[in-house]
């Protein structure tokens, strides 16, 4: 991290593309523009070391592909990564977008690899994404580092520590960008503009907007930096909005998480291995219902339903060793009692809970990494595998909270990136790419390594159509 | 034993453990993911592991000013660098860690001092400053005798407490106290050692001296550890000319003992010179200052050794080859001291990780 930010003056030269945003959607599509010719001018509101947003935590990339290869264990056809999304978003997805990212997400790897990516094989844990997912060796944020470099290199100019207060449009056309740096304000000249700022998962104020209240209770997993600010700018001039405010990708984490940026530490994975609890003592959804890397994105939601927006995973000593080791250590105590005591919850509650569920519980061979038949019989909610009696001291307990990754309110746009107006036209010169719009793909759900699927993709078209449009 | 450094090792690791991005890049993070939590033998094993490549520096979330406040490299080297004082035998001389560019700089004071002491009541009538040519030349300063009883001496010095530096070492980190170092372990030890496997992070080379992946200090760590290897073959051979042969030193320059001395010393200059070259680069942000002295130290008196003898064989027959002589046994002296006490012990302690974790990754491909 040796190099200093680029000049102040920079800033007030014209350029033929500015890219809005420093993570990965902003940098396949400042590359993208730079390699067709055109001069490429980009702005990360964070500092140099936080740059990245989201992506910083990221750590894979679904994408198509034909057959395997050294860290790819099988192919990936388009109509099998098709279904796997419609399975997640229940078929709320435009399927012409969804489509164009599958196909042009196909083989991106060598593309990526090309611009400085490195991967590795799948990780233990992670086997069930070995065939789907490409993993960056290091993670996301080798990966930006890699990036930044090639685009570095290439004469892209990236100005860092630079928020957009502002965009300036008139007619659909965008003409100039309103930005800050060093508590001076700046407008930005460009012939064309790439929005790839991100979600406002870490703008509290809207985030009560769309959920009331209980967003306060929110953590927000990944970048302190995505504030919506060009969404809202891009909206009040008149965009097409896509998605339901509401909707977002959210997980259940460890309620001593940092309010901001957390990331992947503070993930829980024994929630199936034992019983959920809210704040009254009750159990509120069947924990087992399927392997949790394919339900954990629904825990976000079912955590953010409960009163206080809180939820407690608690396990006996027989599942302690089951599941990826966490940062925060587990509360622990002799008895169910003392536990739910340590945890602020009614111990006479909680033993109840516990004892029904035990109960309940039928006899069945467990085995962690099957459907298995250790189920209950005549419980509400019913938990369906893994279902083993919680009777084993010493108990453990976490805390869970909803952890935002992304929002998915965004700006509609149509196969070439195009932000679109409330009257349906695309603007000639304004075009989107990332989580700012993956509202128009991902209607709800999530399917893991697949926002970046939809950043790479768009932020290569968008590159790609914004150079031919001023070149 | 608890100490900042130890604490900060846990909970580094702990954070670490429950993110794994970086488990490309070397065998610190396989190594502690075979495990839940980190007893402190642990703990010091995985320090030594770690070749401070850096890597996972740059790729990680958690770097200051995160909360988190996240500094592998840093954390390992600060309780490596304590376990080198820990395990160092015999324990009373381990104060020599604490000031390391010091202690180094006045044992190499006194060493010199020492050999030039020793000429002046042993040399032959030419004096110090004669000039002596052909076989046994070297001895009309420092008798034959003395040399080999001397350098032997503590030659054997430095092996012994190598052996139990290292069996305390191995008893304090080994999980299993039963578990012996086997030959498949030390097999697999000596291959990523010859090849520097783990400077390679996952195929692309080490973040130094700064973000960019680079393979210069692997490269430049390769020539000082052959040189070196090359010095110590010369050495070995001259023994056998000498002994068993009876062929007394100096050697033609074309013989075998000075051509491999001589590629070694150049190996060993050229290499420490690059790599204080690159420590003037690197990004201080990874790193501890707590070994700057040490590292520092050891490079040059790697280097000045090497020189010495270089120039030694340069100046062998003039007046100055008595000067040269004294400076390069002095220095030689010197670095023999030093070995158990400076940055030269970090190849024991990282060969011995290495082994172990060569075992302990082998049993758990077993059990899988």
């Amino acid at each position: 991290m040796s190099q200093s930010n680029i000049p102040i003056a920079e800033l007030s030269k014209p350029y033929d593309v500015l890219v809005i945003g420093g993570g990965n959607a902003a940098l396949c599509a400042a590359m993208t523009a730079r390699e067709a010719g055109a001069s490429v001018l980009m702005l990360e509101s964070s500092t140099k070391v936080y740059r990245g947003g989201n992506s910083r935590h990221t750590r894979n990339l679904r994408y198509m592909h034909d057959k395997g290869n050294e860290f790819l264990t099988g192919p990936y056809p388009e109509d099998e990564f098709f279904e796997d999304l419609l399975r997640v978003t229940g078929g709320e997805t435009n399927e012409e977008l969804a489509r164009l990212t599958i196909r042009e997400s196909n083989n991106v790897g060598e593309w990526m690899q090309k611009h400085g990516c490195m991967f590795q094989p799948a990780m233990r844990g992670t086997l069930h994404l070995s065939r789907t997912n490409a993993f960056f060796l290091g993670g996301g944020r080798a990966l930006l580092n890699a990036y930044y470099r090639t685009a570095e290199k290439m004469g892209v100019l990236v100005s860092y520590e630079t928020e957009v207060l502002d965009l300036v449009v008139e007619n659909g056309t965008f003409v100039k960008a309103v930005a800050k740096r060093d508590m001076r304000e700046f407008e930005i000249k460009a012939k064309a503009v790439i929005l790839a700022a991100g979600g406002f998962q870490a703008n509290l104020q809207l985030l009560k907007e769309a959920w009331g209240p209980v967003a306060e209770n929110f953590i927000v997993r990944g970048s302190p930096y995505d504030t919506g600010r060009v969404l809202r700018a891009m909206l009040d001039q008149g965009a097409k909005q896509i998605g339901d405010p509401k909707q977002c990708h959210a997980v259940a984490i460890d309620a001593r998480a940092p309010k901001y940026d957390g990331g992947i530490v503070t993930r829980l994975d024994c929630v199936s291995f034992g019983i959920v609890v809210n704040k009254d003592g009750d159990r509120f959804y069947d924990e087992g219902e399927d392997f949790w890397p394919k339900r954990y994105a629904i825990w976000g939601r079912l955590v953010a339903a409960q009163p206080d927006q809180v939820g407690y995973s608690i396990i006996d000593s027989k599942s302690i060793d089951l599941f990826m080791p966490s940062v925060f250590p587990p509360i622990e105590a002799a008895t169910v009692g003392e536990l739910a005591e340590k945890l602020g919850l009614d111990p006479a509650k909680v033993e109840a809970t516990v004892k029904e569920f035990n109960a309940a519980t039928r006899p069945g061979t467990f085995h962690p990494g099957e459907l298995d038949d250790c189920r209950t019989e005549g419980l509400e909610p019913i938990k369906s595998h893994w279902a083993r009696p919680i009777d084993t001291p010493p108990f453990y307990g976490y805390p869970l909270r909803p952890g935002i990754t992304f929002t998915y309110l965004g700006l509609a746009v149509n196969n070439k990136a195009q932000v679109l107006m409330e009257d349906n036209s695309p603007s000639s010169n304004i075009f989107a790419a990332g989580e700012i719009m993956s509202g128009n793909i991902l209607g709800r759900g999530y399917m893991a390594g697949f926002g970046m699927t939809i950043g790479t993709v768009f932020g290569k078209i968008a590159g790609r159509e914004a150079a031919q449009y001023v070149i | 034993m608890s100490s900042k450094a130890l604490t900060e090792a846990g909970r580094v690791m702990t954070i670490c453990n429950s993110c794994r991005y970086c488990e490309g890049f070397c065998a610190v993070f396989p190594a502690m993911e075979l495990r839940r939590t980190f007893t402190s033998g642990e703990l010091k094993y995985l320090a030594n592991l770690c070749h401070n490549c850096r890597d996972c520096y740059y790729a990680c979330q958690y770097i200051p000013p995160h909360e988190f406040d996240l500094n592998f490299p840093k954390a390992m080297a600060e309780l490596r660098l304590e376990t080198y004082q820990e395990f160092a035998k015999p324990k009373f001389l381990s104060f020599l860690f604490k000031k390391n560019g010091l202690s180094v700089f006045l044992i190499t004071l006194a060493s010199i001092f020492l050999v030039y002491l020793t000429a002046l009541i042993t040399k032959s009538d030419g004096g110090i400053f004669g000039t002596y040519t052909g076989p046994s030349s070297f001895y009309a300063i420092i008798p034959y005798g003395l040399m080999i009883a001397a350098y032997s001496l503590i030659g054997l010095l430095v092996v012994f407490s190598f052996w139990f530096s290292v069996r305390k070492f191995w008893q304090e980190t080994a999980p299993d106290k039963e578990a012996r170092a086997d030959w498949p372990g030390n097999l697999r030890a000596m291959k990523d050692v010859l090849t520097l496997k783990y400077l390679e992070g996952g195929g692309h080379g080490c973040n130094y001296p700064t973000d960019e992946f680079s393979a210069s200090r692997r490269y430049l760590h390769h020539l000082v550890f052959y040189g070196f290897g090359l010095c110590f073959v010369a050495t070995t051979l001259a023994a056998i000319y000498d002994h068993l042969l009876g062929r007394p030193a100096p050697y033609p320059f074309f013989s075998l003992p000075v051509l491999s001395g001589t590629i070694g010393g150049i190996l060993i200059v050229i290499g420490t010179a690059g790599m204080l070259y690159l420590k003037t680069k690197m990004d201080k942000l990874p790193n501890t200052e707590k070994t700057l002295s040490m590292d520092i130290s050891f490079n040059l008196l790697l280097m000045l050794s090497s020189l010495s003898g270089l120039i030694l064989l340069l100046l062998r027959d003039t007046h100055l080859m008595g000067t040269m002589l004294i400076l390069h046994l002095g220095l030689v002296l010197a670095f023999f001291i030093t070995m158990p006490f400076g940055k030269f012990i970090h190849a024991v302690f990282r060969y011995i990780a290495l082994v172990r974790n060569a075992q302990e990754q082998r049993k758990a491909m077993e059990e899988h």
